[in-house]
């Protein structure tokens, strides 16, 4: 609480959770949801109390345990109290509904089963008549539809009419928000929307609503790719209204403004760009908020045109920046947005590799890897600006020291490793490869990360081969003896580095220049070979290439290559490998020197091998692309600055002179070109003349400065194109992605299988009451059948036409059709050159809406295809049969679960099928209504019983106003809510439509336990049809048994032993004749029916044992004999045994 | 959804903390703690809309806030949320306890904390809104009052809330709380009688 842990507390906070005060309970359940968790193990022991407060005839203390539960809910409690809370979400009091419906959200989060059966109530809940309620349910329909779109969308005609006919701002805000998510699904759908959406925009004055409107307007626009007339009007619209909110003095409004720009930038980048004034002044804004936003929108605004512009502007604020943060978003924006879609809005390269030598000035920024890729990127892909690049990296390479000598500076350190590599790989552009040689061999190089050292000596050695080349060509012995004379003297400092990749690789080329200066020294020309190492151009790799490698057939990567180490085996054989490890890298260590033919041999027989092997990324697919032969450097034309003064002084940015001189060469383009239109056009008459000065300069005119190849990235050859790699798997919200369009319409193509159905408390065997979902029928199918009509002969129409389209459809897929395509087909009435346009619109979907599975098995029985009769009749069955499995897969699943729930009830370990039995009996019915009930005794109170009635309207009409009331008697007395008399009856929570069953429960006290008990009652119920309404009542008798005041309790067999010879227990037996059912299911049946549980079982004798809630034992010895079944029971309390034994005979003499 | 509330004071002292999903305490802490940075370096006339409370959520989580004289109210929510639905949140909950408290103030919160998780709980329930209209949540409040008022209050604890309390081992409690320079002494509680 507060920060503080107090999980000490945890059992002191069930304690007062249980206290029987409003007060108090209140202050234990705000305690329990601030500390408690999933991992807190007391929270198990809550599961009745809160069941117990659920139900409580106080409506405050239901609301604090709902609250309290919404905080603390876990798996285990949302499969155990499901039911209950479903029970309460059609309480009488709204205050409770909302609760109650909000609350569902978390249970299905937690118990994603519980999703189908709750979900037609809920959809119930959102024409409740209570507002609050109302909301409650959009916000949890609105919370489920967010992460799986695509399951709502049949809902979209009912909150199509919320949206029209809601004045709740909130709830309106929430299915704006929720359109927005399933216009893309479905395309129709936004074209329905637009209309009342820009009414909205028009007419409404609440700034929160306004802004909702406009975003889901551009989520629609996004989503309609085809162009609609009145489709650059919303949008004009959506932007001037953004103009506004951006404009305003509110920052609040002016952050919205640009969070939604943002969106319409992605589609209409032209319609956001003329705002460009407005966005660059939001840069300067003090806010850094705003500022971040107008960045982002800064990245879509950009073309070939402004992009040097738009980026001087953001280094100017680089500069000014104070918080680091702001400035590495800057930082990573200006690369953003120079490096998107392939570098396409570069011109000029040179002014980039300047740009980025810029950002290494920045002090303490984390993002130098992202400069340094971008230096690697662009000059392994634009082969033009290598010679610029190799002479700025020389450069950088000089100047390490300024960079690597703040510590501070860390990240940006990153940029040497950049730096290294291509004045390594592309040394024959530099020019005094010496120079840059020593400079990376500086002692200083050793206080850099292990990662850019190892770098570093790698390219020391092609700079060294470049040179080598150089001086061998020109005939200079001495000097090539003196470079290789300074490595051998450099060198040492690497291979004393404590970075193992560092000291591995200088020790190898340590070696190997040791013995080129042997050869040297005996005057034999090693430049040749030495390049040759070298030789070969490296190609840019997609990132992602590697994983698209597809696995070729029939190679399993799981398999075993070879027989699995056995577990004990492998422990012992560890510190060996280690050791034998060390042992292989000493020994390369020693025998570095490998003569010079055996090198080259092994490369020949390397690429040979790479040559034939497809899966290999070849390093030289032509010839061409060899160092010593890249023609095409050498003829691109090159624009020749004297770049000598400002090149040699760090600290002077000289990105402007780029922005200059790009200035120049482009307004010169400009005049040559204006000079050929002005010759041509000076040929014609002078109308066309204004048009000249009207000239814009458009992207297409602006040709880069040099003639830039920018090589693509390489991908390996079938390549699967899927990205699905982004997908997390521990999703949670992914449970949640249930089909629930069955459950909506009126067919129940996919009933609820029983093991979707909620676990009901403890009898998890009864005949649970039929789902009402089956029975429901949604109303706005009700509303549109009429016309249903007329649209099937629309379509079938339509069907003729396009024969190969043709294909089944399921009832809600036309509902939804309809009503997404009643608009269009009217105005197509009205204007019917619009129609065939409207058609294929409407066909696209159909296919959209067929299930995948589906499709799969249309191209199976494709011979089918042309007698559509035949098809649909296949499709039913093929569905039934799908539905069955899915039952059955489903079952699968869960049988450890359901069998250990067996196990707790029964108390026996059956591998047999038990036949279904139900603990439910009659307890009244006439021609409206059917009570079925049940009794459970209740373990925290010793004297309280609950009755769970279930209520099934069999009649047509709607019931209501129903009242439970029971004639009390002495020994046992219903309880009522607080300040009720004793002839007052308890009001049933909720109200019947028909067809529906609905479960309550009633709470009785009851004093003494050993006799059976019977009570008269009554229901009363107002029957409502169209006739009009009638009061009627139903008398009943409850039958209280004794059985129901035993709770199945475990017993071990040593306790009971004790048990029976503590002496204390009276006697009775019976015996019954003619049983023919099998020990097994009989045994099942006393568990089941009177609450025992098997205590031990030798052969056909069993021991069970139960306890009354008041503490009585009961034990009993069951023999199987021939055909009949003797019981020996003792127990505390003789009368009750005799009356237990009794009612078993009943049972027993039914088998 | 609503995934923490959370009021503290011009100090950074939390008056109110209220996640909606489980941190273990340090984190708690230290999102309250960073939080307060976050907010505190902010001027009132900008924008109420922070991004990037790295240790909630993430991306898509945003810090929508309120300053109200001594009090920062800070909600970090989704993007199911409309920003400016939440604002107006804010401001129901700041007008709520105004009306419960009569001219709420800091004290209020100190002193009666429970009272304002109440209030909490009648707006927001499990991170997701329950009610905006604020005379439903006042007219709720106060009838939980009465009901407690005819209770008579905590001072008639039945004896199982005694006990349970009585039960609470204090020893354990730690005597010395240490938050970086401020020492609060526990007091030592008379028995619960």
């Amino acid at each position: 609480m507060l920060g503080y842990d107090i999980s000490w507390a945890a059992f002191n906070i069930i304690e007062v959770m249980s206290a029987s005060k409003f007060t108090f309970k209140r202050v234990g359940y705000l305690a329990a949801s601030q500390c408690f968790h999933e991992g807190t193990d007391v929270i198990m022991l809550t599961t009745n109390q809160i069941r117990k407060d659920l139900s409580s005839p106080n409506q405050y203390d239901t609301g604090v345990a709902l609250t309290g539960l919404s905080c603390f809910v876990t798996p285990d409690l949302a499969r155990d109290l499901a039911n209950d809370i479903m029970t309460l979400m059609s309480h009488t009091k709204p205050y409770i509904r909302k609760k109650a419906v909000l609350i569902m959200y978390k249970v299905f989060l937690k118990y994603p089963e519980s999703l189908r059966p709750a979900f037609p109530r809920l959809k119930e809940k959102l024409e409740d008549p209570d507002p609050g309620v109302q909301s409650a349910a959009v916000n949890v329909i609105c919370e489920l539809a967010r992460r799986n779109p695509k399951n709502y969308l049949s809902l979209a005609p009912l909150f199509f009419k919320l949206m029209t006919s809601s004045t709740n701002n909130w709830v309106l805000i929430k299915i704006i928000k929720l359109f927005g998510a399933l216009t893309p699904l479905e395309p129709r759908l936004g074209k329905k929307l637009i209309e009342p959406l820009t009414n909205l925009i028009h007419s409404t004055s609440a700034m929160s609503l306004l802004y909702e409107c406009v975003n889901t307007v551009i989520a629609v626009l996004i989503s309609l790719s085809s162009g609609m007339p009145n489709h650059s009007a919303s949008i004009q619209l959506c932007v001037q209204k953004l103009r506004i909110l951006i404009e305003d003095s509110d920052q609040n409004l002016k952050y919205l403004g640009l969070l939604a720009m943002s969106k319409i930038l992605k589609t209409h980048p032209k319609s956001v760009q003329s705002h460009k004034d407005l966005i660059l002044q939001c840069l300067d804004d003090k806010d850094e908020s705003i500022r971040l936003r107008a960045l982002d929108l800064l990245y879509g605004m950009v073309s070939k045109k402004n992009l040097m512009e738009i980026v001087k502007k953001l280094m100017i604020h680089v500069d000014k920046a104070e918080g680091t943060t702001y400035r590495d978003e800057l930082l990573t924006k200006i690369i953003d947005i120079c490096s998107q879609a392939n570098y396409q809005y570069i011109t000029n390269f040179e002014w980039y590799i300047s740009i980025l030598v810029e950002l290494t000035r920045l002090e303490g920024t984390r993002h130098g890897h992202l400069i340094a890729a971008q230096m690697l990127d662009v000059a392994i892909r634009v082969k033009a600006i290598r010679k610029f690049a190799v002479s700025q990296m020389a450069m950088l390479l000089d100047n390490a020291h300024l960079i690597a000598s703040n510590t501070q500076r860390n990240g940006i350190c990153e940029v040497l490793y950049a730096a290294a590599w291509i004045c390594g790989e592309f040394s024959e552009h530099l020019q005094e490869p010496h120079q840059t040689l020593e400079a990376m061999l500086r002692p200083k190089v050793t206080t850099l990360p292990g990662h850019i050292q190892a770098v570093y000596v790698q390219n020391m050695v092609k700079l060294y081969a470049s040179i080598l080349q150089q001086k061998e060509q020109s005939e200079e012995k001495d000097a090539a003896q003196e470079i290789t004379q300074l490595m051998i003297d450099r060198l040492p400092q690497f291979v004393q580095s404590a970075d193992l990749e560092v000291q591995e690789r200088a020790s190898c080329i340590l070696q190997l220049i040791k013995y080129i200066q042997k050869l040297q020294t005996k005057e034999v020309p090693v430049a040749e070979e030495v390049i040759a190492l070298f030789a070969g151009e490296l190609n840019p790799v997609a990132p992602k290439a590697q994983k698209k490698v597809p696995v070729p057939e029939g190679l399993d990567l799981d398999a075993w290559i070879n027989e699995p180490p056995s577990d004990s085996d492998s422990e012992d054989e560890k510190p060996k490998t280690i050791f034998h490890d060390e042992e292989q890298r000493h020994s390369k260590h020693r025998q570095p020197e490998i003569d010079e033919e055996e090198l080259a041999r092994r490369r020949e027989a390397r690429k040979q091998e790479q040559a034939n092997n497809p899966f290999y990324i070849k390093s030289s697919p032509s010839p061409q692309k060899r160092y010593q032969d890249t023609p095409g450097v050498e003829h691109i034309p090159v624009v020749q600055i004297d770049l000598s003064v400002p090149l040699k002084v760090p600290g002077i940015p000289m990105s402007d002179q780029y922005v200059k001189l790009e200035e120049e060469r482009r307004h010169k383009q400009k005049l040559e070109k204006d000079k050929k239109k002005k010759k041509q056009k000076k040929e014609k008459k002078g109308k066309h003349r204004r048009h000249n000065s009207l000239h814009t300069e458009s992207d297409e005119d602006i040709a880069p400065a040099q003639q830039v190849d920018i090589i693509t990235e390489e991908m390996p050859e079938n390549a699967l194109p899927s990205d699905e790699d982004d997908k997390d798997p521990n999703d949670p919200y992914k449970a949640l992605d249930i089909d629930l369009d069955n459950l909506v319409s009126g067919k129940p193509h996919r009933p609820l299988a029983d093991s979707e159905k909620l676990p009901v408390q403890r009898h998890r065997n009864a005949e649970t009451p039929k789902s009402p979902e089956k029975e429901e029928i949604p109303v706005i199918e009700k509303k549109s059948k009429k016309p249903k009509k007329k649209e099937k002969k629309h379509k079938e129409k339509e069907r003729e036409k396009e024969k190969k389209k043709e294909k089944e459809k399921e009832k809600k897929g036309e509902d939804l059709d309809f009503w997404l395509s009643a608009a269009p087909s009217a105005a197509s009435t009205a204007q019917s050159p619009n129609e065939p346009s409207l058609n294929t619109v409407m066909a696209v979907p159909e296919d959209y809406e067929e299930p995948k599975k589906e499709e799969r098995e249309d191209e199976d029985d494709d011979e089918e295809k042309k007698s559509s009769k035949h098809k649909k009749k296949k499709h039913k069955k093929e569905k039934e049969e799908k539905s069955k499995d899915k039952k059955k897969s489903r079952k699968k699943k869960h049988p450890s679960e359901e069998e250990q729930v067996e196990a707790i009830q029964n108390g026996t370990l059956d591998d047999e099928p038990l036949p279904p039995m139900s603990s439910y009996c009659l307890l009244a019915e006439n021609t409206f209504i059917k009570m079925t009930y049940d009794i459970q005794g209740n373990l925290q109170k010793d004297s309280q019983v609950t009755v769970s009635v279930i209520f099934e309207n069999k009649s047509d009409s709607f019931l209501k106003s129903m009242e439970l009331n029971v004639l009390d008697s002495l020994n046992t007395k219903m309880s009522r809510p607080e300040g009720a008399s004793v002839h007052d009856g308890v009001p049933v929570p909720f109200q019947l439509p028909p067809g529906i069953s609905n479960e309550a429960q009633f709470v009785f006290t009851v004093q003494s336990i050993i006799m059976a008990q019977k009570l008269k009652g009554t229901l009363s119920f107002i029957v409502k049809n169209d006739e009009g309404s009638t009061h009627e009542k139903l008398d009943f008798k409850l039958h209280f048994s004794c059985t129901s005041y035993l709770i199945t309790t475990p017993c071990y067999s040593d306790a009971f032993a004790k048990l029976l010879e503590s002496g204390e227990l009276s006697m009775n037996s019976i015996k019954v004749d003619g049983i023919s059912i099998s020990f097994q299911h009989l045994l099942a049946k006393i568990c089941f029916h009177h609450h025992f549980s098997v205590v031990e079982r030798v052969d056909s004798c069993a021991s069970m044992y139960s306890r009354s809630i008041q503490g009585h034992h009961v034990c009993l010895l069951v023999k199987k004999g021939e055909n009949s079944v003797s019981v020996d029971g003792k127990c505390s309390d003789p009368t009750l045994l005799s009356n237990l034994l009794d009612e078993m005979r009943e049972t027993l003499a039914k088998c | 959804m609503i995934q923490a509330i959370l009021v503290f004071n011009n100090h950074g002292k939390p008056r109110l903390v209220r996640f909606y999903q489980r941190f273990p305490e340090e984190i708690q802490q230290q999102i309250v703690r960073e939080t307060f940075h976050l907010v505190l370096k902010r001027d009132d006339n900008i924008c109420n809309f922070l991004e990037g409370g790295s240790l909630i959520g993430g991306s898509d989580y945003k810090l929508i806030y309120r300053h109200y004289a001594t009090l920062y109210f800070v909600f970090c929510v989704d993007s199911s949320e409309s920003e400016l639905g939440i604002l107006d949140l804010i401001q129901v909950f700041v007008e709520t306890l105004d009306k419960c408290f009569e001219n709420v103030c800091e004290l209020d919160l100190i002193f009666h904390m429970d009272k304002v998780h109440y209030i909490l709980q009648e707006v927001v329930m499990g991170g997701m809104v329950l009610e905006t209209n604020m005379n439903e949540i006042v007219a709720q409040i106060e009838a939980q009052n009465k009901l407690e008022k005819s209770e008579g209050g905590l001072s008639a604890a039945p004896a199982r809330a005694v006990s349970a309390v009585k039960n609470i081992n204090l020893p354990e409690i730690p005597r010395n709380i240490n938050i970086g320079d401020i020492n609060i002494k526990v007091p030592n509680l008379s028995q619960f009688v």
